[in-house]
């Protein structure tokens, strides 16, 4: 099977809607299929990332730990929009730091996280062979 | 929803005989599934257990078999690292059957 290079965009806040935590599922499961994958994060999808998420008062699990599994399923191309950031008066040191581990160099690690101006993404996105927009 | 019964305790269940609560988990429940199907459980079996438990407890999620495979090579061992291995612990399957006894829910994304 030739690889295709997939992208996963999250434009949601983490709760209210299920559409972040569908996204996450699918980068999972699908990660088993040895595809080349990467992630978005724009528009208030940015907050999906956002560090030290408390669920707790709206009863709902919180999910956020598990995008620190990513690297584990080997999907470490996290780009992050810039202008949605700063849009929302947020900086990389509010989201999670992610990282994953290179086997070919001793289980080094490195940062998954990249962050890029909305004109770069487009550059990205338009590189790709499938984006499912979430 | 069915339930077990541990030491004269009652563990919720769901059809597939996951447990429903995974803080009501105990060591024992975990012998209880094993023994349910002919199991015995061996020092082996437990670190796959505790290995499983600590993963979901960081990531709040059961780890693929080949997330599992490569986790458990670099923590116990190279030799340990294969689906080989992790298969004559568990023969039905170790995110199966290794997650039921954990008491952590079916791994996302297995049928």
């Amino acid at each position: 099977m030739a690889v295709k290079k997939f992208m996963y965009v999250n434009r949601k806040a983490p709760y209210g809607t299920i559409y972040a935590l569908e996204s996450l599922e699918v980068v999972l499961i699908g990660a088993a299929f040895d595809q080349d994958v990467s992630l978005a994060f724009i528009g208030d999808g940015v907050y999906e990332l956002t560090k030290g998420q408390k669920t707790e008062a709206i009863g709902q699990k919180n999910f956020s730990p598990t995008y620190s599994a990513l690297g584990d399923y080997d999907v470490n191309k996290i780009y992050v929009e810039k202008e949605s950031l700063e849009e929302r008066g947020l900086t990389l040191d509010d989201l999670q730091h992610l990282v994953w581990e290179d086997e070919d160099e001793d289980w080094a690690e490195k940062d998954s996280i990249r962050l890029v101006s909305r004109s770069e993404l487009a550059d990205v996105m338009a590189e790709q062979d499938i984006c499912l927009s979430f | 929803m069915s339930s077990i019964e541990v030491n004269g305790k009652q563990f919720e269940v769901d059809e597939e005989g996951y447990l429903a609560n995974l803080n009501e988990w105990e060591p024992a429940v975990g012998e209880a599934m094993a023994a349910a199907e002919d199991q015995t459980l061996t020092d082996e079996h437990w670190d796959i257990i505790n290995f499983l438990r600590e993963y979901y407890e960081e990531y709040q999620i059961a780890p693929a078999v080949r997330v599992l495979t490569k986790a458990v090579g670099k923590r116990l061992g190279k030799e340990k690292g294969n689906s080989k291995y992790l298969y004559e612990l568990f023969p039905y399957g170790p995110g199966k059957q290794a997650c039921k006894y954990a008491g952590l829910p079916k791994p996302t994304g297995c049928v």
